[in-house]
């Protein structure tokens, strides 16, 4: 039974109709990469995911129970389990770094304050950043912002953890700090769903690729089948884009 | 003119000035108080208005409502609706309770938009990720909205409350006795019209003046607060 599986799922903004019948699984402990064109709508299915964009058909599971996400109480328990790093970051920016890791941990989970504070510092270090738990997101680097954006995510311990294109603002010899983070996550049986245009690092830590073009899959299978060999025409002509440059 | 300069010793006697003072100082307790509670009002409106999901419609359309009738009645009908709506439930009422009140009613209408501006000019984005935490509305709106909505609040709340100094002389057509009441009274009293209202001119200009430089100061300083504060931790390290 899959961790988590969306089924036929429908969402978007208004009358814009973004998602058009999107299904797709993730495993416990597995690592899903999403890729697709800009605005396929690869950041609609995590905040659908999140209960951030109210879905208008369709099905979210998680364990095999479907989702009510009108109930607050699923609702809840669903954010309780799982865990999001933003696009943009949506750092508070009237807190420091250690006070964005913490607040939730803290206040939400009511975990005890030494415990939280050793491990935020441990975990802000693991991304590269000891020594700056006392600034404030606007005096960091957007990729600085993004690692404690990433810290902030793992703090709340989730199961299931919803990544969107967390690479994209790092410098490159910080993506395989990340990318090593990523990779004992998955070891410690995290399951993860990671929206990324990056080819070399999708296949590098995918298990399984998710294709989507306009609201909807495409393609899904290992990295090295979506990847070297995809079957339809949109697919090898969003592939023939991404890896020339 | 003559007149004028004679009346003067009798005007600046030392009975006249305690009573001048006096209501000054009522003019200014009708603006902190009656502000100040409006201010805090507007803010419970706004969190109200804000109510997400279906079952809050009414409740938002009623905070809507209020604002929009509210600024659009003159301060004065208000007041007089005070006066005689509490007069015909609790008839002991002060009249200052009653010009509070008042007050409370019309600065809650017009500060809930100047709160409302400061509360959605925070990005969307960090209340997300807040929901996303778990964490609640109020939790969201005290620990990250409001620290970062303050200082776009702040500066518009303070010049409506100023510029409100002046507009409380309305109330003195009910009779609460503050600085424009006062000078209907000297001027009752045989004083010139011009000495009693231009007295009472010059103590509106003078308390009004030194709390808009206040606010300009404090406006300045809480654009600055986080530029200051990284001025400072660079000076540190
Ligand atoms: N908050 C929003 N309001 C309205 N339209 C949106 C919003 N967010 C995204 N969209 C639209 O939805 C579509 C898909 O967006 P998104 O899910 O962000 O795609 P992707 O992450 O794949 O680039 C785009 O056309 C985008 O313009
Ligand atoms: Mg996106």
């Amino acid at each position: 039974m899959p961790h988590l599986e969306l089924r036929d799922v429908r969402a978007g903004y208004g009358a814009l109709e973004v998602l058009r019948g999107v299904s797709l699984a993730v495993d416990r402990g597995e690592v899903v990469a999403l890729v697709g064109p800009s605005g396929s709508g690869k950041s609609t299915v995590l905040r659908v995911l999140m209960g951030l964009t109210p879905l208008s058909a369709g099905q979210v599971s998680i364990d095999g129970r479907p989702v009510d996400f009108r109930s607050r109480g699923e609702l809840r328990a669903l954010r309780d389990r799982m865990a999001i790093v933003f696009q943009q970051y949506n750092l508070f920016q009237n807190m420091t770094v250690m006070g964005n890791v913490t607040l939730a941990p803290l206040r939400i989970k009511r975990w005890p304050r030494a415990e939280v504070e050793a491990e935020a510092r441990a975990l802000l270090a693991k991304v590269g950043l000891a020594g700056r738990e006392d600034a404030y997101p606007d005096e960091l680097s957007g990729g600085q912002q993004q690692r404690v954006a990433i810290a902030r995510a793992l703090a709340l311990r989730p199961e299931i953890l919803l990544l969107d294109e967390v690479t994209s603002a790092l410098d490159p010899e910080l993506v395989n700090e990340v990318l090593d983070t990523i990779r004992t996550l998955a070891a410690e049986g995290m399951t993860m769903l990671i929206v990324s245009h990056e080819m070399g690092f999708v296949r590098e830590i995918a298990d399984r690729v998710v294709m989507m073009d306009a609201g909807e899959v495409i393609e899904a299978g290992p990295p090295a089948e979506i990847l070297d060999n995809p079957r339809t025409e949109r697919a090898r002509r969003f592939f023939g884009k991404v890896l020339r440059h | 003119m003559d007149r004028i300069l004679a009346q003067l010793p009798r005007f600046l006697s030392a009975d006249n000035l305690v009573l001048l003072a006096e209501a000054a100082g009522m003019t200014l307790a009708l603006t902190a108080v009656g502000c100040g509670i409006g201010f805090g009002l507007a803010f419970l409106l706004v969190y109200l208005r804000q109510s997400p999901g279906r079952w809050a419609l009414p409740l938002r359309l009623l905070c809507i409502a209020y604002v929009e009738v509210f600024r659009r009645i003159p301060f004065l009908v208000v007041t007089y609706l005070v006066l005689f709506f509490i007069q015909a439930v609790a008839s002991n009422a002060s009249l200052f309770t009653i010009a509070v009140v008042a007050i409370c009613i019309h600065a809650t209408a017009y500060t809930a938009e100047i709160v409302r501006g400061g509360l959605e000019s925070v990005p969307r984005q960090q209340i997300e990720a807040a929901q996303a935490m778990n964490i609640g509305r109020l939790r969201t709106t005290v620990l990250i909205v409001l620290p970062q909505a303050w200082p776009v609040i702040v500066p518009p709340a303070i010049a409506y409350a100023v510029s409100f100094i002046k507009d409380t002389s309305l109330v003195s057509q009910i009779g609460v006795f503050e600085l424009t009441f006062r000078a209907k009274e000297l001027n009752n009293q045989g004083f010139s019209g011009i000495l009693a209202y231009g007295a009472i001119a010059l103590v509106y200009f003078v308390i009004s003046f030194p709390l808009s430089l206040l606010g300009q100061h404090l406006e300045k300083r809480l654009a600055t607060s986080r530029a200051e504060r990284r001025a400072r931790r660079l000076r540190r390290a």
